[in-house]
């Protein structure tokens, strides 16, 4: 009993200082909290089908993703990672493409069930989205702070005088110098690490519960990147958002996510804590995508290259769609699709790493 | 004995506002025979405009291009092209380098062509060993460069690139625009061409990992400088530059342990028409000195390491 209340009071300086809830329970849980904090699934995709035409270019994705988690989707070109995420912000350009099957459920709404009005309400209010290249996704004929006021303006009840002091503080937080000065600028005068803080800036600007960061840094220079990353991490733990972060690079996901899934040609091949990816890659594609990377291997070696190349999706292979360029595959490979299998760590692979 | 020697090497160009970028200042270094040498540095740092005017693709302002006795910078139209058959490029981006209405035989021909090479026989059989050579089918000189993948398409680049039997080769971002999978590839494709055929490499990238793997020797440019140069192991396990530091430091390292990076710099590079006037990575740096904001240091030799690097920081004079 003394042990539960002294927990108690360890926990109380916590609660006190949060106004969200979700940013409570995240700091509740960096403290150990784990029993009395129940895991929230914010988002939960489920057995997710998307055609192109007729072309099946996503199939059977399920992905969770907790209050407040890091969560990266991984995949080489033509995997189907961004269309994952712009299927779950309703953004795919339908036709050509078409939700044919599953479920997005993001809490109590059904994604897939929503009409163009209650999407727009979900969208920039409740998960924001910011893409690679923060050039295009900028208008180029409006100011930094025109931009950022019509995303607070549209969702949130100020006047123009408010929208515009919190849209300075907005670029504040996401470390702009001189916020007020920059507000009066056009996106051609900032540099691209500039531009994406700014754009982080307007997805921040409703306190999304999720926010999806299709290939942030990918445009930017490595110490840049470094730094954006660092800025996205940090505004996830003061705010208690939850981040799917997509990338082709395992190394910034190592560095910043908590849980992976890995992507092949539309599904996912394996999903995991981290360091269980990391340290013990389950899937034979994980495995060589790990050992192919340059910095794994000693320099002037030859590096272990996956032969062949991402077969397109209208060439879907049969069975595990890696099995062509896999050196493990065995006959079963070839004829039957393998299903993830595993509780935390799940891979779908007939013939696992072991 | 060096095969290339660069001395002084200064492009600008002209900005806007009557500005002067430099985007190469004052660079010198040297390549040795079947070395490969990797030039690292962010966007703008000039490393694409150093490879260009050691080709004279782009015209130096200033400075020398030595190669095989003769200098490029000066050299005549019909002294420059005898040259090329020595020295030939790799661009990034295998879509835009290669013509869409040309067939692969003839855009791996082209330069035998050019140079007046072997008959039409020769060159048919010149095409089929060189196709070989880069691990495509044969068959592939009947078919256009859409039928291929970005991966196969610098695979022919590269054959292109070897026609001319070259002894310098500038592979400018050449595995950039690949996944990591056809990544891999391309690079023991290169080291295993340099093996075999001897010719040396400037491989110019952003990507330090990749830099790290195949080069011999690296240069770290920033702002239109060499700031560091030297042996790449000692210049990986033991960086001396400052900014060289940084960078190291900014690549995400795949690693089951989340251990405690070093601080990332903060802001971002100056600009290049406007830059600070002593060391251009003071305003950044976490060592500046008063001096640093005054200064600009030399590429020099550190004193007590007899490891060969060179570096422009006054942290290290002597």
């Amino acid at each position: 009993m003394l042990d539960l209340v002294l927990f108690w009071y360890s926990m109380r300086d916590v609660v006190g200082r949060y106004r969200k809830p979700d940013a409570m329970l995240i700091a509740l849980r960096q403290r150990g909290a784990f029993l009395i904090v129940q895991d929230q699934t914010l988002l939960a995709v489920r057995d997710l089908s998307i055609q192109a035409g007729k072309t099946s270019i996503i199939e059977d994705v399920s992905l969770d993703i907790h209050a407040g988690e890091m969560v990266g989707l991984v995949g080489e070109s033509g995997s189907g990672k961004s269309v994952t995420a712009l299927a779950i912000m309703r953004l795919l350009a339908e036709p050509p493409m078409k939700i044919t099957g599953g479920s997005i459920k993001f809490g109590p709404h059904e994604i897939t069930a929503l009409n163009n009005r209650e999407i727009q309400a979900l969208r920039g209010s409740e998960i924001a989205m910011i893409f690679q290249e923060p050039m295009t996704s900028l208008n180029p004929v409006f100011t930094i702070g025109q931009q950022i006021r019509e995303m607070v303006l549209l969702h949130r009840d100020l006047t123009a005088q408010q929208a515009n002091t919190m849209a300075a503080e907005l670029l504040a937080r996401v470390g702009i110098p001189s916020p007020k000065d920059a507000l009066l600028r056009f996106p051609h005068q900032l540099s691209g690490g500039q531009r994406q803080r700014v754009m982080i800036a307007i997805a921040l600007a409703c306190e999304p519960k999720l926010l999806i960061a299709d290939e942030p840094t990918t445009a930017l220079d490595v110490t840049v990147q470094a730094q954006i990353l660092d800025l996205i991490d940090g505004l996830r733990r003061e705010t208690g958002m939850a981040v799917l972060l997509i990338t082709h690079d395992l190394g910034v996901v190592s560095q910043h996510c908590d849980r992976v899934a890995v992507m092949y040609l539309g599904r996912i091949v394996e999903t995991a804590p981290i360091s269980d990816l990391i340290s013990s890659p389950r899937h034979r594609y994980a495995e060589a995508l790990m050992q192919t990377i340059p910095s794994n291997n000693t320099p002037g070696t030859r590096l272990p290259a996956i032969g062949g190349m991402v077969p397109q999706p209208a060439n879907r292979p049969s069975g595990c769609a890696f099995h062509p360029r896999c050196l493990a595959a065995t006959d079963q490979c070839a004829i039957e699709v393998p299903h993830l299998r595993g509780n935390a760590h799940k891979a779908a692979c007939w013939n696992p790493v072991s | 004995m060096s095969l290339l020697t660069v001395s002084n090497l200064t492009k600008t160009f002209a900005g806007p506002n009557n500005a002067r970028v430099q985007a190469v200042s004052d660079v010198s270094f040297t390549v040795d025979e079947g070395e490969i040498l990797g030039v690292v540095g962010e966007s703008g740092c000039g490393k694409t405009t150093l490879g260009q005017a050691i080709l004279r693709l782009v015209e130096p302002d200033s400075g020398t291009v030595t190669f095989g006795g003769l200098n490029l910078v000066s050299a005549t139209k019909s002294e420059l092209k005898r040259s090329r058959r020595d020295i030939q490029i790799i661009f990034q981006d295998p879509f835009g380098s290669l013509n869409p209405r040309h067939k692969i035989g003839y855009v791996v021909a082209e330069p035998l062509i050019v140079h007046g090479i072997g008959n039409r026989a020769e060159r048919n059989a010149r095409v089929a060993e060189l196709l070989e050579l880069v691990g495509l089918p044969v068959d592939a000189a009947d078919r256009f460069p859409h039928e291929f993948s970005g991966g196969q398409r610098q695979r022919i680049a590269i054959a292109r690139a070897l026609a001319l039997d070259p002894r310098l080769i500038v592979a400018d971002e050449s595995v950039s625009a690949l996944d990591v999978s056809i990544q891999s590839q391309i690079l023991n494709l290169i080291s295993e061409l340099r093996a075999k055929l001897g010719m040396s490499i400037i491989f110019i990238s952003h990507d330090l990992s990749v830099i790290r793997h195949i080069s011999d020797r690296i240069a770290v440019m920033y702002l239109g400088r060499i700031v560091e140069i030297g042996p790449a192991h000692e210049i990986m396990t033991d960086p001396k530059h400052p900014y060289t530091r940084a960078l190291l430091a900014s690549v995400p390292r795949i690693s089951q342990t989340r251990e405690a990076r070093p601080a990332v710099i903060s802001g971002e590079p100056p600009d290049p028409a406007n830059p600070p006037p002593g060391c251009a990575f003071s305003n950044r740096c976490p060592d500046a000195m008063p001096e640093c904001l005054k200064v600009r240091p030399d590429l020099a030799l550190i004193s007590g390491h007899e490891d060969g690097v060179k570096t422009a920081c006054h942290l290290y004079k002597s």
